[in-house]
């Protein structure tokens, strides 16, 4: 069987977590769903994307998820085990392979893969791009220029990069929503968030947005990036960073793209002004088509690009702005 | 203020990354501190100066005894250094190496400790967690700020659509992102001075940890292949001589976006 996080924002499951109960329908066997706070708002939504179950830990009193979400699943791994059985529970084994945890590749998939991890002292596997029926995964490496191929000896706890599944919905009744009981954790869940703040950004979701408009190093200065959100605007797609740029505070996080950002597979990938270091390639090189400036003709990114331009973003991308504007 | 904060050393980032036969990471080169945990020596450094007590103690583990990166994360500034080093440690999986750093973690009591959100060789990205998991500990990852005042820990934690503000009291640990600081320059005399100080070196004997818990016997799953992945070939490559704008606007129209 498999068990998904099934992360939330308000009373809808986040894409990622859609994708892994679509994934793990289609791998085979029984589907439930562990998610946090009122479960009931996400019970159509869980089944029709393939969970017959979702367990709820409760609400988490401003705290995070990790802590207690680890704690909620090995609770519910103990029960497959050992009562499984006579809980109406499905044994592992069923559907092929062992028990199968699959969780989100994001801030708080990380945190409870890890707790859960070392609350079982299980393993746990990231960075998974694939996963068959017989527990084998496909994890990418060395920035993606690699895949190599695992497979637990026992149940395996799998994070996985987003756009690994196709979220598609079935005709699945909603969900039957169960509590699942996690007792004090004492310290380790002590965390609590005083404040959210959104980092609203204008058009498409960066990973959901048709065409991507990335900029990177080469555009000199944090100004530079004005011409990236513009070709974007006229392009009708979401922009997005390299984490140089990034980390030197030009743009917000939430633009990053690769492998601590955004996975993006869009139709059309334009990179201005970045080189294609491996950190950024393996959140990209899904994308169908990519268009590449820059200035360094040795740049790695000329390597995937199905256009490449080797010149200055400064030239380059003021004359297409202009060429889109009056097209 | 007492904190640890560990250390990574890995092989040349700037060198393509390699697999042995056994399919664990190549380390058989020179090791070097990992870039990413440049900011949480400095985070770190920062915060006891603040306190204006405690100290910075770095805990690494690595094969061969290996203190290149160590002396780097001293030269920095940090007082000490902690290296875990046994044969039986070849082959560690993720939640091998957590065991052996909450082992030696949990022996220095720490008041915060400090991790990067995840190494640049492996990217597993699990390891600081785990250990607090183990310890014990609240953790705080993606924290892209860190301030403690009065025992108590405020934090700006990443989120997928911006950040939280988040708190909690110590001990607790934090990951912290590239950028979150600006990592000091070691100077003239923090290079040399860093050769002085003290670097305890332990075996896994001497954590008390079961050996059969680490190394590639104590990993829960097996590598079957490791293969190129599909190769994506490149296109046309142009260069600008003016009028590359239009070459890419002809492209975008055949895409019919």
């Amino acid at each position: 069987m498999s068990v998904v996080v099934v992360e939330r924002v308000g009373d809808e499951i986040t894409p990622a977590s859609l994708e892994l109960l679509s994934g793990a329908r289609h791998l085979g066997g029984v589907v439930e769903g562990v998610t946090w706070g009122d479960a009931n708002v996400l019970a159509a939504q869980a089944g029709a994307y393939g969970a017959s179950v979702l367990w709820s830990v409760g609400d988490l009193g401003g705290g995070l998820p990790g802590p207690v979400m680890a704690a909620g699943l090995a609770t519910l791994l103990a029960k497959d085990g050992a009562a499984g059985a006579e809980s109406g529970h499905v044994a592992a084994g069923e559907g092929g392979g062992a028990t199968r945890v699959l969780v989100p590749h994001d801030y708080d998939g990380r945190d409870i893969a890890a707790r859960l991890s070392a609350r079982l002292d299980r393993p746990v596997l990231t960075n998974v791009v694939g996963l068959d029926a017989d527990g084998v995964s496909e994890h990418a490496i060395f920035g993606g220029a690699q895949v190599l191929k695992a497979r637990f000896t026992g149940p395996g706890i799998f994070v996985v990069r987003a756009k690994s599944f196709i979220a598609e919905a079935s005709d699945g009744a909603p969900a039957e929503v169960r509590p699942l009981a996690v007792g004090d954790l004492g310290r380790i869940a002590e965390v609590k968030i005083t404040a959210c703040h959104v980092e609203e950004q204008a058009g498409p979701r960066l990973d959901q947005a048709p065409v991507v408009v990335s900029g990177g190093r080469g555009l000199g200065t944090a100004e530079g990036y004005e011409m990236i959100e513009e070709l974007a605007r006229l392009l009708g797609g979401a922009a997005g960073a390299s984490r140089a740029i990034v980390d030197a505070g030009w743009v917000p996080y939430s633009h990053q793209v690769g492998q601590t950002g955004k996975t993006v597979k869009p139709s059309l990938y334009f990179a201005a002004g970045i080189s294609g270091a491996t950190q950024h390639m393996v959140g990209m090189k899904g994308s169908s088509h990519i268009v590449a400036v820059n200035k360094d003709p040795d740049a790695p990114i000329f390597a995937i690009a199905d256009l490449g331009v080797v010149g200055d973003v400064h030239k380059v991308l003021p004359k297409l702005i202009e060429a889109l504007k009056n097209r | 203020m007492n904190v640890v904060v560990c250390v990574k050393q890995i092989p040349d980032p700037a060198e393509p990354g390699a697999l042995t036969a056994a399919h664990t990471l190549d380390r058989h080169d020179k090791l070097t501190i990992d870039e990413a945990d440049r900011y949480g020596v400095e985070v770190g450094l920062q915060l006891v100066e603040q306190a204006g007590d405690g100290e910075v103690v770095l805990v690494s583990m690595a094969p061969r005894g290996e203190v290149g990166g160590l002396r780097q994360g001293l030269a920095m500034g940090a007082a000490r250094a902690v290296l875990v080093s046994d044969d039986v440690l070849a082959g560690t999986d993720a939640l091998g190496t957590a065991k052996v750093l909450a082992a030696a973690i949990g022996r220095l009591s720490p008041d915060l400790v400090i991790a990067a959100t995840e190494s640049t060789d492996g990217y597993t990205g699990t390891t600081p967690v785990q250990v607090a998991e183990l310890l014990g500990l609240p953790s705080v990852s993606f924290a892209r700020r860190v301030e403690v005042t009065g025992g108590r820990l405020r934090g700006q934690r990443q989120t997928e659509s911006g950040y939280d503000e988040v708190e909690v009291d110590l001990p607790a640990l934090v990951t912290v992102t590239a950028g979150v600081v600006e990592p000091r320059y070691p100077n003239f005399r923090g290079i040399t001075g860093a050769s002085k100080k003290p670097l305890e070196v332990l075996s896994v004997a001497d954590l008390r940890i079961d050996p059969s818990a680490v190394g590639a016997a104590g990993a829960g799953q097996a590598v079957l292949s490791v293969e190129p992945a599909p190769a994506r070939g490149g296109g046309e490559v142009i260069l600008d001589e003016g009028d590359a704008h239009q070459r890419i606007v002809e492209f975008l129209e055949g895409l019919k976006l």
